[in-house]
């Protein structure tokens, strides 16, 4: 009985509330979500409740255990480090979200015209997409970076650049599907424009496969970034990000006897790179149509 | 099939030449030069020039790129001068490391992860299950680096068990070979089980959900149904068709690892290419980044070729012609 009633509940609703229902019932992802939400909202907030400010040094206040002034203690120059890990968190969210956002517009763009045109268009898209694919990423990655330099928004851009093939790959592959679909015969009976079909008619199709793809490509844009970081590559101190208050934390003495200075941005990294993978694992499972049986 | 081998490796070369071209592309965009980064401030014009000239940076890129490529084709990748070696030499000196701490970690990786991934979706939804998802999950998202430090600090420095950098320990004077071996393996430990646990996590991931979609499928059914045995079932006819989109990722892996290496080698400061291609990218030596990605392409499109034969060999149903 209770099964009907959700299955009546469940049909009754749109595609999308369909979803959402799917994804509600998904205990670990909902978690995730929530856990996402607070490290968000605590980044944008922390100028509000820290009482200390990001380059403020207090040399007399160095070097201090966590306690109840400083919850995460202090660094060598007395900076809390509580304080840094959300500016940090600003910063390593900040580029993730910007890189995925570029990320989602090459690929959509390339992905729907090599799925739509099809022939030569698409052959040679997909040609592009492997050579992209192929290229050694770490390494391309710290070579741009190292000659054009590492300033924030070139770190965005080469992230971006060498990491849209699976969005556009994915977006092709569905556009391909739907494209055979009988109610694309339709427009094209009608007469609707070329544009008109893929923007209204392909691509709110599409859309969730993005979102899928996005929420899983924050999370190894987060690695990445922090791995160029940890490598000192990446984002330059004093802006703090969360791979490199590790890398300034990589000294044998700090890492045996201070944990405070690298456990605290490590954990950080894990946990949200954790919740989005599992985020966007729920999500897809949500979308999976085979679910609905 | 073999036309297809054939066509296939024809096919690899375009792709390289591509990605060289980019490359020059790339750098030729970077502002100033190699010369910019040696330069004496006391250098004159003259100098500077003379400079650029030996080290052939005078002509135009293009011009560059056309010869980098016909001297690449000799098997000549140009000339180091920090190492005052050839390209070829520098990498075949770097390479072994490497090589040696991808390998292994492929290895654990495959023996751990695909068995761990069978057994979870053999046992779907059991206590099992569970807890190999979560162990996969965290195996995906933990930051190898992080990982790394952990384990120095739990392995190495608390208890100390294993040696904290370094491929060789330098105080070891014997010259057994078994020693060494011995000496060798002990200081990978730690770097194996950093790069691995990545690659074991994700191979789980794939096999679980791909013997998933293979279980449910009519044919496993009829094989229950004629009351063979639950082994005989998974291992004899999920088993090979369950691999077969494995195969496709092992492909692609070569570039994954070799990424994973680099980040590897600076927490356990081990000489390999990943030391050396970021020691590269900051001395911009040019020769050396063209060389360490080019050689790093040709791999990957290899794996990318093996992996597609390999494909037709465990799949009948699928031919080259």
């Amino acid at each position: 009985m209770a099964k009907d009633k959700t299955n009546n509940y469940i049909r009754n609703q749109s595609y999308w509330g369909q979803v959402l229902y799917r994804l509600r019932i998904n205990k670990m992802a909902m978690i995730s979500l929530y856990i996402l939400i607070v490290i968000i909202a605590l980044c944008i907030i922390v100028p509000i409740i820290s009482p200390y400010e990001i380059q403020t040094t207090n040399l007399s206040g160095k070097d201090q255990k966590p306690n109840s002034r400083h919850l995460l203690g202090t660094d060598l120059i007395g900076r809390d480090i509580f304080t840094r890990l959300f500016y940090a968190g600003r910063i390593s969210l900040g580029i993730a979200l910007a890189t995925v956002a570029i990320e989602c517009v090459i690929g959509v763009v390339l992905g729907s015209l090599s799925g739509f045109y099809g022939g030569i268009i698409d052959s040679i898209i997909m040609r592009i997409t492997e050579m992209f694919m192929s290229f050694p990423f770490m390494i391309i990655c710290i070579t741009v970076v190292a000659v054009f330099g590492n300033s924030i928004p070139n770190l965005i851009f080469v992230l971006a650049i060498l990491g849209w093939t699976n969005i556009a790959r994915i977006v092709r592959g569905q556009i391909l599907i739907l494209r055979e679909m009988e109610y694309m015969e339709a427009c094209e009976a009608l007469g609707i424009s070329d544009v008109r079909r893929m923007f209204k008619h392909l691509l709110p199709n599409v859309s969730a496969y993005v979102i899928v793809y996005a929420t899983l490509g924050m999370a190894s844009v987060i690695l990445v970034e922090t791995s160029l970081s940890f490598l000192g590559l990446g984002v330059s101190p004093p802006t703090p990000t969360w791979g490199n208050m590790i890398q300034e934390a990589r000294n044998i003495l700090i890492i045996q006897q201070k944990w405070w200075y690298w456990i605290p941005p490590g954990t950080a990294i894990f946990i949200s790179v954790m919740c989005f993978n599992i985020l966007g694992d729920g999500i897809r499972d949500a979308l999976d149509p085979k679910m609905m049986r | 099939m073999r036309n297809y081998i054939l066509r296939r490796i024809i096919q690899i070369i375009p792709g390289l030449i591509g990605i060289i071209f980019i490359l020059f592309f790339i750098l030729e965009l970077a502002p100033g030069t190699p010369v910019s980064y040696m330069m004496h401030p006391k250098m004159t014009p003259e100098q500077k020039a003379e400079l650029e000239e030996k080290l052939g940076l005078d002509i135009p890129w293009y011009k560059r790129f056309i010869n980098y490529i016909k001297e690449a084709s000799k098997g000549n990748l140009g000339y180091s001068t920090t190492h005052k070696k050839p390209v070829t030499k520098v990498i075949g000196n770097y390479a072994g490391p490497t090589l040696l701490l991808a390998l292994v970690s492929l290895t654990i990786s495959i023996f751990i992860g695909i068995p761990a991934g069978i057994i979870s979706a053999v046992k779907h939804h059991s206590i099992i299950d569970n807890i190999l998802t979560v162990m996969s999950f965290i195996g995906i998202s933990i930051p190898s680096f992080f990982f790394g430090l952990l384990l120095l600090k739990a392995f190495a420095v608390d208890i100390q068990l294993f040696p904290l950098f370094g491929l060789k320990d330098p105080l070891l004077m014997s010259d057994n070979i078994f020693d060494k071996i011995k000496d060798i393996t002990w200081h990978l430990v730690l770097p194996s089980i950093v790069l691995g646990l990545n690659s074991t996590a994700s191979f789980m991931r794939y096999t679980r959900s791909s013997m998933l979609e293979v279980i449910k499928q009519d044919y496993i059914r009829t094989a229950r149904a004629k009351g063979l045995k639950d082994k005989t079932i998974i291992y004899r006819h999920a088993f090979r068709n369950g691999m077969i989109p494995l195969i496709t990722l092992l492909g692609y892996w070569i570039p994954l690892l070799l990424s994973g290496a680099i980040v590897t080698e600076s927490i356990f400061a081990l000489p390999g290419l990943g030391k050396i291609s970021v020691e590269a990218a900051m001395s911009r030596n040019y020769p050396l980044i063209l060389g360490i990605n080019s050689m790093l392409a040709i791999l990957t499109l290899i794996g990318a070729l093996v992996a597609d034969i390999l494909y037709a060999v465990a799949d009948p149903r699928i031919r080259y012609d």
